[in-house]
């Protein structure tokens, strides 16, 4: 167990993050798993406490999982998507945010286009701001509740071969998962086609191969990232054909991995391009697990950002 | 004023056993459980079920409780407490569950301890067991089994090392 006591106001991404901090938050969100497992599913840890959801980019599973994680802590609810937003009127960010911050919101959640907004809302308000995704930049939930599950899984994290394969150029999950991981001593490899895989991103500490099926033989997790098709300014491969007959996890090459190989995946899974449909179901695969986790580690963040006092 | 000793090893243990005895006085039952607030609760709890076991015989599921998630204070504090997992592997509806902890004093614990229990289901009863009990309640709550009653200042800091944890059995007043 770790002593380090946290300070923070925000989370606004992993990178600024000391391993014992992250350790802080998977024990953290430990205790809280427990809570969803119960008859009675709330705990009055936040009661009396507002928690605005500011989704300027669509987002279902996230968005919910916020939701689900403030209620479960007794906190109050606001949705604000991008069509009802006054965002769509014209107004600025920093004008929305500081109206929610005169309707004395707490904690704002808040997911975003452009990299840097969650940092920009947090040095600008008292109240506490969690990335839920900004831009290609971070996604610090989704690494932690990628963390939560192998720790579960294999019982610890140093020491594993953690494979992302996919699309790692326009990914914050990438990217919040490669500074988590390799903070906690995992070895983590990254691999897919080379115009969403660029050899840049070994200055991250992690390793670059174009050799998947090395690289999957290997792998202790095998974590798929969904093709954004979204975030493509152009394509980076030929075809969806071409990508999943070189790149997806189909049964031949998963034949080929480690037998407690573990199969992740942040969801929305695109079935039968990144992972073969049979696969996404199998036993070996923790995407629904990740989804239950999600939950544990949402409400750990919240806790620990929004629980006491404030200084 | 140094730290004064009230309690040493064997004297925490008579405590136990007497406590043991009133309960197998009280409580019959056959749905007892014992239920120990983190973190010196919890070796107690094991303690006094343990006794109580050797008494009548029969054995009694334990478990343990953390009330953080139902603290009152979480927003006074600068430091928050770390939330521990509750470990109670029994259904609690039915049982006459005996809460343990090391010291009451104002009775807030004890109050987020009933409620962290009640979320989990629905003892029949709920009794209350502690080691010291230092007075200075600041709700009504009072214990059905007390080890030792010490009268303290406001203050007055006391010590409950158990060698579970601490590595000594001893109980400690500090001004």
């Amino acid at each position: 167990m770790t002593t380090v006591q946290w300070q923070r106001k925000d989370l606004v991404g992993i990178y600024e993050l000391s391993a014992a901090e992250i350790e802080l938050v998977l024990d953290t969100a430990r205790a809280f798993k427990q809570v969803g497992q119960r008859a009675i599913k709330k705990v009055p840890t936040l009661r009396g406490k507002t928690l605005v959801n500011l989704f300027i980019e669509p987002s279902t599973r996230t968005r919910t999982s916020f939701e689900l994680a403030a209620k479960r802590l007794s906190a109050d609810v606001i949705n604000i998507d991008t069509t009802a937003s006054s965002l769509v009127k014209g107004e600025t960010l920093k004008d929305t945010a500081k109206n929610l911050e005169a309707l004395n919101a707490d904690i704002i959640v808040i997911r975003h286009s452009a990299a840097g907004a969650a940092h920009f809302l947090a040095s600008r308000l008292r109240a506490s701001v969690i990335n839920a995704g900004d831009g290609a930049h971070e996604h610090p939930t989704q690494a932690l509740l990628d963390a939560f599950t192998i720790r579960e899984k294999k019982g610890r994290i140093a020491g594993l071969n953690v494979l992302i394969l996919g699309d790692i150029l326009y990914s914050r999950v990438a990217r919040s998962n490669i500074w988590l991981l390799t903070k906690l001593g995992a070895r983590v490899t990254l691999s897919g086609p080379a115009t969403l895989v660029p050899r840049q991103f070994e200055s991250f500490g992690c390793r670059v191969t174009y050799d998947l099926d090395g690289a999957l033989a290997e792998a202790d997790v095998i974590n798929l990232l969904r093709i954004q098709h979204e975030r493509q300014r152009r394509s980076a491969f030929p075809s969806i054909g071409e990508y999943s007959t070189l790149f997806g996890l189909t049964k031949e090459r998963f034949a080929r991995t480690k037998p407690d190989a573990l199969i992740m995946h942040p969801g929305p899974i695109n079935r039968g391009v990144e992972i073969d449909s049979d696969l996404a179901d199998c036993e070996r695969s923790v995407i629904l697990e990740q989804v239950t986790n999600g939950l544990a580690v949402r409400m750990a963040v919240l806790f620990l950002c929004a629980g006491g006092a404030r200084t | 004023m140094n730290p004064v000793v009230i309690m040493d090893a064997a004297a925490i243990d008579r405590s136990i056993t007497r406590m043991a005895h009133e309960i197998v006085e009280q409580n019959p039952s056959a749905e007892l459980a014992f239920v120990g607030i983190h973190t010196h609760g919890v070796p107690l709890a094991q303690r006094l079920a343990r006794k109580v076991q050797s008494i009548c015989g029969r054995e009694f599921p334990v478990g343990s409780l953390d009330i953080t998630m139902h603290r009152d204070d979480l927003d006074l504090r600068r430091d928050l407490p770390r939330v521990s997992a509750s470990h109670i592997p029994w259904d609690v509806n039915g049982r006459e569950v005996v809460l343990v902890d090391d010291v009451l004093f104002t009775g807030r614990s004890v109050r987020a301890a009933m409620d962290a229990l009640i979320d989990l289901g629905r003892p029949r009863r709920i009794l209350l067991a502690v080691l010291v009990d230092r007075g200075h309640r600041e709700l009504p709550i009072r214990a059905d089994f007390v080890g030792k009653n010490i009268p303290t200042a406001l203050t007055e800091r006391v010590r409950v090392r158990l060698r579970e944890v601490d590595q000594v059995d001893e109980v400690v007043v500090e001004k």
